[in-house]
């Protein structure tokens, strides 16, 4: 893919920045599309509209006039914070959700970097949303946004766990670190996908959603922005933009941890119907629909679930999720063994 | 290793909290996640309701505030306030305006507990029951609206009487109410009640025991879901609840302990459905004719007196306490206010218990800033 860039541009570098910031190209727009489509969900199950005004049809500009709003508003720094830290953490999350789409296979030909680890790259690069949270947390200087913060990296840290023996149990599985090669191999109709290969990756599908919707601070695991609880968690003292900076790494990260449930369960951007609608294009397509569809479950499950206590959520990983994703994990390898 | 120094952390939760139901402020002493002592501190909505009420020139004037105080429930203020004030003139209210009467506080009741356990799903973190309940409410208000142009502040129960009489079908959409309402509970009752991870939340956490809820003088839902059998509307009745036929919800503990916040909301949740059960027998003895202004008397000035009077509001044993000098004004009102009790269990219960679970526990004892500070 680089290559082909650099026939075209004039710089080699240029085609290397290119070549980097496609991602956001989905990421971007997804995101707007995304908190659109929370708003319509949302409503929807509310026996509301939700917006309807904003651009003419279902108000379908409300997000980029919610996001032109946020550009202008005033850029608040507390008078007593760590203001490097609290100015940084937004973007230090950002970073670290956007620099995982970089192993992330969108289609059979675009991939950003071959990376033979790229599994373990993800989880992790994803981590460092952890630091910039407890960056933010810490920075802002606010009790509560501190306790938020204590929570999210107890939380993120633990479910870190389940989530990787998840991966894992795909790794003993298919044999390799790399995604593209876990895309290949998946191709043809859905039977060869891996979800439906072993009948213990199925489990492991299962518990890596769970442990994901952790991940991401999803409800039911929404405890560290627990509004009720905790006013905002660690994006308390955040306003305007920077604010808008955590939001956009939510649901970058919502869309990351869909995608790679995808790539590693569902058959990546191979097409259903074997050879039917499949293709380079096509690929990005079933990729990005499948990714939706995973989206489109957490928010039904977050405007339907109510939200877990501290303690019961980490009941939920150590005493359940971890032994649960080890056993499934020996199961897994046995089945592969076996057949 | 070196032992590492740790302290308590005190935090502020509230006045402008999200969970905090109004203005309430709650001094929290925390180790970790973990609170030590839970301190209410009130006062931030006081607006001097019984003051206001000293200089008023007609005891009908005090109706208004009295709708001020529990701003969620203002019928049943206004019918504590025209019951005390009647006992003192001993005047007899027509039959008609007696069923009205109830049919009104009945449906202010519901549209309260549907506040209150839409609000408690908040707290909890589900926001979808919330707006199911608010869907719900928005119809009783409707009934309310086209009864007396308000909303939620109706000035519509005088002393002696009714502002207006009801509307010519406010028996079909009474009607059409109880009709409506009974499958949504089922409703709430899937999504939310018996939710694992809402019982998980709510069951065995703030358990008041029977006895320190009488020890507090708590009383309605707070003290019915501790498994104390008593509400005034059949222990001592008042207006015309004596004719119906309905049964007193308590706590059982049917999740965890008695008296923890499941029971509490529980015992909402069923008192709705009893209060469905009497509009329904209303509505049937309800006379269609009659003048709700006949025993409205033109100038109120009761003897010389006092007078306790108490009413079961939605949010427990709404009392009050009138001194008439036997001029037009009264001299002395005082609201005894149930949330004011019930809250005052907060630190009691609280102790040992989480943060999330203080959340749950404020929003169980179901209170409203307006009366406790009133």
């Amino acid at each position: 893919m680089v290559e082909t860039l650099e026939q075209f541009l004039p710089h080699p570098l240029l085609a290397i920045i290119m070549h980097a910031a496609l991602p956001m190209v989905i990421v971007f727009p997804y995101v707007l599309f995304a908190v659109w489509l929370e708003r319509k969900v949302s409503a929807h199950m509310q026996d509301r509209l939700g917006p309807m005004r904003t651009g003419g049809w279902h108000g379908w500009s409300q997000t980029i006039a919610d996001m032109i709003k946020m550009i202008q508003k005033e850029d608040i720094v507390p008078s007593r914070s760590d203001k490097f830290l609290f100015k940084f953490a937004p973007f230090l999350a950002f970073m670290g959700a956007y620099a995982a789409f970089a192993v992330i296979p969108f289609s059979s030909e675009y991939i950003g970097a071959h990376l033979d680890v790229g599994a373990f790259y993800i989880l992790a690069v994803t981590s460092v949303v952890t630091l910039s949270i407890l960056m933010a947390g810490w920075a802002s200087n606010n009790k509560w946004s501190l306790l938020g913060a204590m929570r999210t990296s107890a939380q993120i840290v633990s479910y870190e766990v389940p989530t990787v023996v998840a991966v894992l149990s795909v790794i003993v599985a298919t044999g390799t670190l790399n995604l593209m090669t876990i895309s290949e191999m998946q191709t043809g109709t859905i039977f060869n996908w891996l979800i439906f290969s072993n009948p213990f990756l199925l489990i492991a599908f299962v518990l890596y959603f769970i442990s994901s919707l952790a991940e991401v601070n999803r409800t039911p695991f929404d405890l560290p922005e627990s509004e009720s609880e905790l006013v905002g968690g660690f994006q308390t003292e955040y306003s305007g933009m920077r604010w808008g900076m955590f939001m956009l790494t939510e649901y970058a990260d919502m869309l990351l941890v869909s995608l790679l449930g995808s790539v590693l369960f569902f058959g990546a951007w191979n097409s259903p119907f074997g050879d039917f609608m499949s293709g380079p294009v096509w690929g990005v397509f079933w990729m990005v629909s499948k990714g939706m569809f995973f989206i489109f479950v957490m928010m039904w499950l977050r405007w339907t679930l109510p939200r877990l206590r501290v303690d019961q959520l980490m009941d939920v990983c150590w005493k359940y999720l971890i032994p649960i994703a080890f056993i499934n994990l020996v199961l897994v390898a046995l089945w592969e063994m076996l057949f | 290793m070196p032992e590492l120094r740790t302290e308590e952390m005190t935090i502020n939760m509230g006045p402008q909290h999200p969970s905090t139901h109004g203005v309430l402020r709650v001094e929290l002493v925390l180790d970790g996640e973990i609170v030590v002592d839970a301190i209410p501190h009130i006062g931030y909505l006081h607006r001097c309701f019984e003051k206001h009420s000293e200089s008023m020139n007609d005891y009908q004037q005090v109706i208004p505030y009295v709708d001020r105080m529990d701003y969620v429930a203002a019928m049943s203020n206004e019918l504590g306030y025209a019951i005390a004030v009647e006992r003192m003139l001993e005047i007899e209210v027509p039959e008609r305006v007696e069923y009205i009467r109830v049919i009104m506080a009945e449906l202010q009741r519901i549209a309260s507990h549907l506040l209150a356990i839409g609000t408690y799903g908040l707290d909890i973190g589900a926001f979808t029951p919330f707006l199911h309940c608010f869907r719900d409410r928005e119809r009783i208000l409707e009934i309310f609206e086209s009864a007396c142009g308000a909303r939620l502040l109706y000035n519509y129960i005088w002393v002696g009487g009714l502002s207006h009489d009801v509307p010519s079908n406010f028996k079909d959409k009474v009607r059409d109410f109880i009709n409506y309402f009974p499958p949504k509970i089922k409703g709430y009752n899937d999504l939310l009640t018996y939710n694992k991870i809402f019982i998980d939340r709510t069951a065995d956490v703030g358990v008041l025991p029977p006895e320190v809820a009488l020890n507090y003088a708590a009383s309605g839902p707070v003290l019915r879901g501790s498994g104390v059998d008593w509400d005034l509307r059949r222990n001592d009745p008042y207006s015309i609840y004596d004719r119906f036929e309905f049964d007193v919800v308590v706590g059982k503990g049917e999740m965890g302990t008695v008296g923890d916040c499941w029971d509490r909301y529980i015992v909402r949740v069923r008192e709705m459905e009893q209060s469905v059960r009497i509009i329904e027998q209303a509505v049937e003895q309800m006379p269609d004719e009659g003048d709700v202004k006949a025993a409205v008397p033109k100038r109120i000035r009761p003897p010389e007196a006092e007078i306790y009077a108490r009413t079961e509001t939605p949010r427990g044993e709404l009392g009050y306490y009138i001194i008439s000098d036997g001029s037009m004004s009264p001299f002395r009102v005082k609201g005894r206010s149930p949330c004011f009790v019930n809250l005052s269990v907060l630190p009691a219960i609280s102790r040992g218990s989480m943060i999330a679970d203080i959340v749950a526990i404020i929003g169980s004892i179901d209170i409203v800033l307006g009366e406790i500070d009133r």
